[in-house]
């Protein structure tokens, strides 16, 4: 198969894929669980696979993903609210401090931005800490960034611990799709290009990356910042999907998900990110939904099923994956157009005495 | 003199904190120290030891509730250890450090479905919940008893780990792996050991802590969790003396900093210091210094 002839199956995948989410649009109704769970799952595809890079790619151990969010939402809905609405959003602050209000895009990138130069800023010292030490710092750094937040002194800026409501959202699944996709786009060039390979040879041994001429530290400085602007730029969407902003979302617990989603898609995996990233909402948001509520068969109440149990059970799953299946669903390995062509004809060059590769 | 008056509450709530803070770290360094995990379970045990005694005290008298959850708090330690770490003992770190992670993911939806999400009220445990006078501060006689308690506890930690046979074989374990598995020492009983030891001293300190704070809810171990173990790296991991100073000095502070009115700044001042210590000594106050192999 030519390269050529790959890239246009590849491009002519993803317009089938808007071309279907644009005729399932105007099919179903759309209050369908079914966009619920795309919306969501294309937000979180986005901050697993820059979580990914981070952790599976650079291997830096960092947990401050959900800082970064925080950062990219407040900042998105900070400068969208539009103007005549900020007196009633920051009711408690004179209408805050900030009294112009800037297109969504413009807000979408500067919310990757803040969240980088914060990201910078704080890689500054954090980076020169080795794996478990750079995980509890970052996730130290996310802590304290939701302190500042929720800061009544802050509240002109940042609402203080009230909703941040009333910004522009995004009614069609098809947005948060192309948003995700190109971002992720993004991340994948940069891990084809020779920054990437670098990354990887830090990841696999430090000291003989550096040996081999790799500057450590600007290296996991670039992978760091790069991670985090696309966090920022997935909590920015977050934003829009959910429609009002509060601090106390963005917990540890939410970082522990997305680490979960990389786990179990695969750690250095991007495809496995995002197949994983819709299974883990899909799962969660709907399919266990069932368990949750209580359930007869016939005239036999089944046990235990009552709300929570559908968190129990998937977390059993999630350690099971965790336990046994280690490599998570895609290992290290990418879901391509030519790996499943290979597939299919591995046997005719293995006849041929030709090797296989993936 | 008055300002000593005035803050005095503050900072007996300081030294309390700081000392079930402590008995919390000791869990963390002593993991850390032999197994170099950071157990991310260990705050949720702290959890769970608390739910547990909350469900007992409605159904038996305290004084029977309470040992049983000594006991229980143990053998949940043990079997964290058993089903969740062991099976990844030749396995990288990170896959171990998400493992942690997955357990206390699954404690907090356990705790959430069994609770329903409320906040269980904790039972006032006869004498040590009453009010006493120091100085003219009232308190809870805990806030008094903690220190004091959390000191015997580490003494005769510290008594256990320098005298005896499985003290001598965790030092060994905690300076080489490898090695003390050569020199037959059964390096999974010691593993064991160290959890026993750790969820004891944690549910010690979650009868301690609830006493004060009464509430339990699925989540409330996170942040004791985190901060003990910042207290843990303060002290240097993996030594104990150093946990516990670290913890009073991080009790302490944090109830200083609410004392003046900074309540938002009190966590964030703890992660804080812990990336100030990171940077300029990474070791902590009395760590070993960790030499980087080729």
């Amino acid at each position: 198969m030519t390269k050529k002839k790959e890239t246009i199956i590849n491009v002519s995948l993803i317009v089938a894929l808007l071309v279907v989410l644009y005729v399932m649009e105007h099919t179903i109704p759309s209050t369908a669980m079914i966009f619920t769970v795309l919306k969501k799952g294309a937000i979180y595809a986005l901050v697993a696979v820059s979580m990914n890079l981070l952790n599976g790619f650079t291997g830096l151990f960092s947990l401050g993903q959900a800082g970064f969010m925080l950062l990219g939402a407040y900042t998105y809905g900070i400068l969208t609210i539009p103007a005549e609405q900020r007196e009633f959003v920051y009711m408690y602050y004179d209408g805050g401090i900030i009294h112009f209000s800037v297109p969504v895009v413009v807000a979408l990138v500067a919310a990757g931005i803040v969240a980088a130069a914060f990201a910078y800023l704080i890689g500054l010292p954090v980076l020169r800490l080795k794996s478990d030490y750079l995980a509890i710092a970052t996730l130290g750094f996310a802590e304290i960034i939701r302190a500042i937040f929720q800061w009544d002194k802050l509240g002109p800026v940042t609402n203080g611990s009230n909703l941040l409501k009333s910004y522009p959202t995004f009614k069609s699944v098809l947005f948060p799709f192309i948003v995700s996709g190109i971002c992720i786009a993004v991340i994948v060039m940069l891990i084809n290009s020779t920054y990437g390979r670098a990354f990887k040879a830090i990841r696999d041994d430090e000291v003989a990356a550096e040996a081999m001429g790799i500057n450590l530290a600007h290296h996991k400085r670039i992978a760091f910042v790069v991670s985090s602007f696309f966090a920022g730029i997935s909590g920015a969407l977050l934003a829009m999907y959910q429609t009002t902003i509060q601090a106390s979302m963005f917990k540890s617990a939410m970082t522990y998900e997305i680490l979960l989603i990389v786990v179990i898609g695969g750690i250095g995996s991007v495809t496995g990110s995002c197949l994983s990233s819709f299974l883990f909402i899909i799962l969660s948001e709907w399919l266990l939904r069932f368990l949750d509520s209580d359930m007869y068969i016939g005239d036999f109440h089944v046990p235990l099923l009552r709300a929570g149990f559908r968190k129990v059970v998937f977390s059993v799953i999630i350690m099971i994956i965790v336990l046994f299946f280690r490599k998570g669903i895609m290992g290290t390995k990418e879901f391509s157009v030519r790996g499943i062509y290979n597939f299919f004809t591995r046997k005719k060059k293995a006849a041929k005495g030709g090797d296989s590769n993936d | 003199m008055e300002w000593f008056s005035k803050n005095l509450p503050y900072l007996l709530a300081g030294v309390s904190v700081g000392g079930q803070y402590a008995l919390i770290a000791i869990g963390y360094t002593m993991v850390y120290g032999i197994l170099r995990l950071i157990n991310f379970a260990h705050g949720d045990i702290f959890m769970v030891a608390g739910l547990m005694m909350v469900y007992l005290s409605a159904s038996v008298p305290v004084y029977i509730a309470i040992p049983i959850v000594l006991v229980a708090t143990v053998i949940l330690g043990f079997l964290v250890e058993r089903a969740a770490y062991k099976p990844l003992r030749q396995a990288p770190r990170m896959s171990i450090m998400i493992s942690a992670i997955g357990v206390s993911y699954l404690l907090q939806n356990l705790a959430l479905y069994i609770t329903g999400g409320l906040s269980q009220q904790y039972p006032p445990i006869p004498w040590i919940s009453d009010v006493v006078n120091v100085f003219g501060a009232s308190t809870k006689r805990v806030t008094v008893i903690t220190p004091f308690l959390t000191i015997i506890l580490v003494i005769v930690l510290v008594a256990l780990i320098k005298y005896t046979k499985i003290g001598m074989a965790m030092r060994a374990a905690s300076k080489d792996f490898e090695t003390s598995q050569l020199m037959g020492i059964k390096i999974n009983s010691v593993i064991s050991m160290t959890f026993i030891i750790g969820s004891f001293l944690a549910a010690v300190g979650s009868l301690l802590f609830f006493t004060n704070y009464t509430g339990v809810t699925p989540t409330v171990g996170a942040m004791p969790g985190l901060k003990a173990f910042v207290a843990a790296v303060f002290g240097g991991i993996g030594s104990i003396p150093g946990a516990v100073i670290g913890a009073f000095i991080i009790g302490i502070c944090e109830n200083i900093i609410k004392g003046m009115g900074w309540t938002t700044f009190s966590d964030a001042f703890t992660f804080a210091l812990l990336i100030v210590i990171l940077i300029f000594k990474p070791t902590g106050l009395f760590g070993e210094k960790a030499t980087d192999k080729v």
